[in-house]
């Protein structure tokens, strides 16, 4: 008993969003709850007072693997020198239409 | 909605803004560069010890403040007027539940949880806004905590929205949204009384005379008396100095008064064309100093209701954490 009353934060969950039918779900913050059932109606208190939402994805934070900031340089670098990767990057002619 | 400028007052605090001497140089000058620039800085990224520390206590402050402020506005909710009234004042401290909440999270995201910050609040070591620690004496306090009370609120956090900090930032545009409402509401509220029966308009004129001061003891000490002032708004945490703030907020306010034909409690009050500004009487800054030293009048009963909330409801804590703990096993073993 004194160990189940013993002072421990409710886990936390990272909560997502979905704006309106169509959209994608975007990550809004997060709120603690026991559990998955219990951090949905807690997201739907928190997040969605004034219909900002149609569906609600709540994932456990600890679940998330995040890329690290101080490695961002090279782990995006690729990707920095290949603007041919662009439509821009082709100059035709303006006589060509639809392309 | 409400923060107040009380690092002077926190004695944990004292050496917060000193750098620490172990802290590489060259991240602190890419992280300088990066606040110089006006990026935000996110969780995940290296930051001076200085900065952290002052985010949580800034935040967590913040945070307390929050749900604090539900316990003088929640007293009124069995006792308003009519059932339109009880349900905007219903949905304006359930926002003002949910601000808090928002908060934590971000604080939360600097390293700090939700049970240490609850402890610091109870304990008395972590501050909350002054404002809180006044009575709510008549149903046209409900109205002036909205008008003028939120209305400071918004003054000081409209320019947070761009604070450094990103999670910070994120929150307060949420808060900015739902907190403009709460403002309507309150100056909604007082009109009807100015616009009622005499002693409906004294009760309104009653209300702001003992708000006013409060309210604008909300933007924190003057600026020479804010020491930590220039190392905060270089780190984008703050972004206006408390005086500015508070010019604005009294520029703003005192037409909307006269609008409804009530007089802001300052014989002093003058409009000074020089400046474009109104010249305000003294603060009374001893009464502000005893209130952040707890002194408020109500402050005792607001921590006792608090941590009567906090103890009353850790069974429902704990019950919750055994009914997931089982559920979890159960499913495990299925």
């Amino acid at each position: 008993m004194a160990q189940a009353l013993a002072p421990r934060d409710w886990p936390l969950w990272e909560v997502f969003v979905r704006s309106r039918g169509g959209l994608s779900h975007k990550h809004v913050g997060s709120v603690h709850a026991a559990d998955p059932d219990m951090a949905v109606e807690a997201a739907r208190d928190v997040y969605t007072r004034r219909m900002e939402g149609v569906s609600l994805w709540v994932v456990p934070s600890g679940a998330i693997t995040a890329s690290d900031p101080a490695d961002a340089g090279e782990l995006f670098e690729p990707a920095e020198d290949k603007v041919y990767r662009h439509p821009t990057f082709y100059s035709i002619p303006d006589t060509i239409k639809h392309i | 909605m409400y923060t107040t400028d009380l690092q002077k007052f926190d004695k944990s605090a004292k050496s917060v803004q000193a750098l620490q001497p172990d802290e590489p140089p060259e991240l602190v000058e890419a992280f300088e560069a990066r606040i110089a620039a006006d990026a935000f800085i996110e969780p995940k990224d290296w930051m001076p010890d200085a900065y952290r520390k002052t985010l949580v206590r800034q935040i967590s402050q913040h945070a307390h403040s929050e749900i604090v402020g539900m316990l003088p506005e929640g007293n009124w909710i069995t006792r308003a007027p009519s059932l339109r009234r009880k349900a905007i004042l219903l949905a304006k401290v359930q926002d003002e539940g949910g601000h808090g909440l928002y908060l934590y999270c971000a604080a939360e995201t600097l390293g700090t949880s939700r049970q240490e910050m609850i402890e610091a609040l109870h304990s008395g070591k972590a501050k909350y806004s002054t404002i809180f620690n006044y009575p709510a004496l008549t149903w046209a306090d409900i109205g002036a905590i909205g008008w003028l009370v939120d209305g400071a609120a918004i003054m000081n956090q409209v320019p947070l929205q761009r604070t450094s900090y990103g999670p910070y930032a994120r929150a307060m545009v949420r808060v900015c949204k739902e907190e403009s409402f709460h403002q309507r509401q309150g100056y909604e509220l007082t009109m009807t009384l100015a616009q009622g029966t005499a002693a409906q308009k004294r009760m309104a004129q009653d209300a702001l005379n003992r708000w006013w001061w409060p309210s604008l003891m909300m933007f924190g000490p003057t600026d020479d008396k804010s020491p930590n002032t220039a190392q905060s708004m270089r780190w984008r945490i703050k972004r206006d100095t408390n005086d500015a703030l508070r010019q604005k907020f009294v520029d703003v306010t005192v037409p909307q008064a006269e609008a409804i034909g009530l007089v802001v409690p300052d014989p002093a009050l003058k409009w000074n064309a020089r400046k474009g500004g109104y010249d305000i009487g003294p603060i009374d800054w001893d009464e502000f100093y005893a209130v952040v030293r707890g002194e408020g009048p109500v402050a005792k009963e607001r921590m006792a209701a608090r941590v009567a909330a906090w103890e009353n409801g850790a069974w429902v804590r704990a019950a919750a954490l055994a009914h997931a703990d089982k559920q979890g096993r159960l499913s495990a073993a299925a």
